[in-house]
């Protein structure tokens, strides 16, 4: 278990690897499809998104990752912008992939319907943008420990094919 | 003519939405906890470690145990002999899902392009079955939207194959890979109609899991199945490992000469059922 501070730089991304098991401390932006339709107004240059809605609570009630790829087409522009990081559930598109590789960025998987667990580790929530949206609003979040998979690295791994590659019986 | 009334109805829906967002049932939690002596991948075996934790803090604290705390599907079966006094059903049936939905998260918007939040989470999905008695059960299925979007329904010819139908199983559980939240439980409707074959598709998730049919012929299907399933390597979460599903539970209907549908309902581990009879 590794332990890594967020925003990120470009020393802590070098050292992720598709497989790795890390603990993630630090400020995490959430948002989910609607903000990334609308456009997130924060600048994200080396900063973690979190795909997520969390339920209402103090500082906040259950929270876990939603489906990354519905945020595939939104992707790439916010990664030429210097967004570093993401957390979420699923694979990405082929696209998105590659542009993680590119922008030298990481796509951490976290475990889905872990939510309660997941929601302990919030430290402090505030709204940032698009309160009338709901659980779909722009969150800056504070997290100390929170469990992640490094999913996709700068080198091109793939925890997911590995992993299921691993398993399969033809 | 025995009555309830439709306040009892409220209360009693609202009681197990709670519930069903805040316990995940012994059934599931014994499904995880079995997963969790078979899987052999470390990182599979941490996620199934990781989910049982989280239904006991969910449980303990009364938090929700995922934050999808989904579109709200109620099963109701109506007794013929019983009479509802003091309101409908359907609005009685709502009225407990948005006392229910307070502090949960409102998952459902009133439309489909305008996409406006409804704020209390209804309208709630309901089907009633007219059944002997004067009674009234209740059923509770919040169903998360990452799971529901893996879903699936095709119309077979009526010569196709078992094999066939295991084949477009399997393909649609390794089609949703991670974004389903594997370790999965996969309801599957066969026979009836179009609409019916992903009614029965639902339904057959209300079931205990694990348990399997009463029809020995159908078991063994559900076994068979199971096993192909768990042969893709998808794994918890997606991250590669044995135990992709929990449990295939089938039910099966009477159907037309030309047609053999099959509908595929997926639900992911955060399986929320109860259910209560008035």
């Amino acid at each position: 278990m590794k332990n890594v501070a967020v925003p990120l730089d470009d020393r802590t991304i070098n050292d992720l690897k598709a497989g790795d098991e890390v603990l993630l401390s630090g400020t995490l932006y959430v948002a989910r499809d609607a903000a990334h339709k609308r456009g997130i107004p924060v600048d994200l240059k080396n900063q973690v998104l979190f795909y997520a809605g969390p339920t209402p609570g103090k500082p906040i009630g259950s929270i876990g990752p939603t489906t990354a790829s519905r945020m595939d087409p939104f992707t790439i522009p916010l990664l030429q912008k210097g967004l570093k990081g993401m957390i979420g559930k699923g694979a990405r598109s082929a696209e998105v992939k590659e542009a993680i590789k590119k922008f030298k960025a990481v796509y951490f998987a976290a475990t889905g319907g872990a939510a309660a667990l997941l929601g302990k580790t919030v430290r402090s929530a505030e709204v940032v943008a698009y309160p009338e949206l709901g659980p779909e609003a722009v969150l800056k979040i504070i997290v100390v420990n929170f469990p992640a998979i490094v999913a996709y690295d700068i080198y091109g791994g793939d925890a997911f094919a590995e992993g299921v590659k691993k398993y399969r019986e033809a | 003519m025995p009555e309830i009334a439709a306040s009892k109805i409220t209360e009693t829906v609202c009681d197990l939405c709670r519930q069903a967002n805040f316990e995940l049932g012994e059934d599931v939690v014994d499904a995880l906890n079995h997963a969790l002596k078979i899987e052999e991948s470390e990182i599979g075996r941490n996620i199934l470690r990781e989910l049982i934790k989280n239904a006991e803090i969910a449980k303990k604290e009364k938090l929700p145990i995922c934050q999808d705390t989904g579109l709200v599907v109620v099963f109701i079966e109506l007794g013929q002999e019983a009479r509802i006094t003091g309101g409908l059903l359907d609005e009685a049936v709502n009225e407990g899902v948005s006392r229910a939905y307070r502090d949960l998260r409102k998952s459902v918007v009133s439309d489909p392009f305008i996409r406006e939040n409804t704020n209390d989470n209804t309208p709630a999905i309901i089907h009633v079955e007219i059944v002997p008695g004067d009674r009234i059960k209740i059923g509770v299925l919040p169903k998360g939207g990452g799971a529901e979007n893996a879903s699936s329904q095709k119309m077979f010819l009526p010569t196709a194959s078992k094999e066939e139908i295991i084949n477009y199983v399997v393909n649609c559980v390794e089609t949703a890979g991670p974004k389903a939240c594997p370790p999965l439980i996969i309801g599957i409707g066969i026979g009836g109609n179009f609409d019916y074959s992903a009614y029965l598709a639902k339904k057959a998730l209300t079931r205990r899991v694990k348990q399997n049919h009463s029809n020995h012929d159908i078991a063994q299907l559900e076994k068979q199945m199971l096993e192909e399933v768990n042969k893709t390597g998808v794994g918890p979460m997606g991250l590669g490992g044995r135990v992709t599903a929990l449990a295939v539970h089938i039910e099966t209907h009477p159907c037309h000469i030309a047609s053999l549908p099959v509908a595929v309902n997926m639900e992911c581990h955060a399986h929320r059922y109860k259910e209560a009879t008035i």
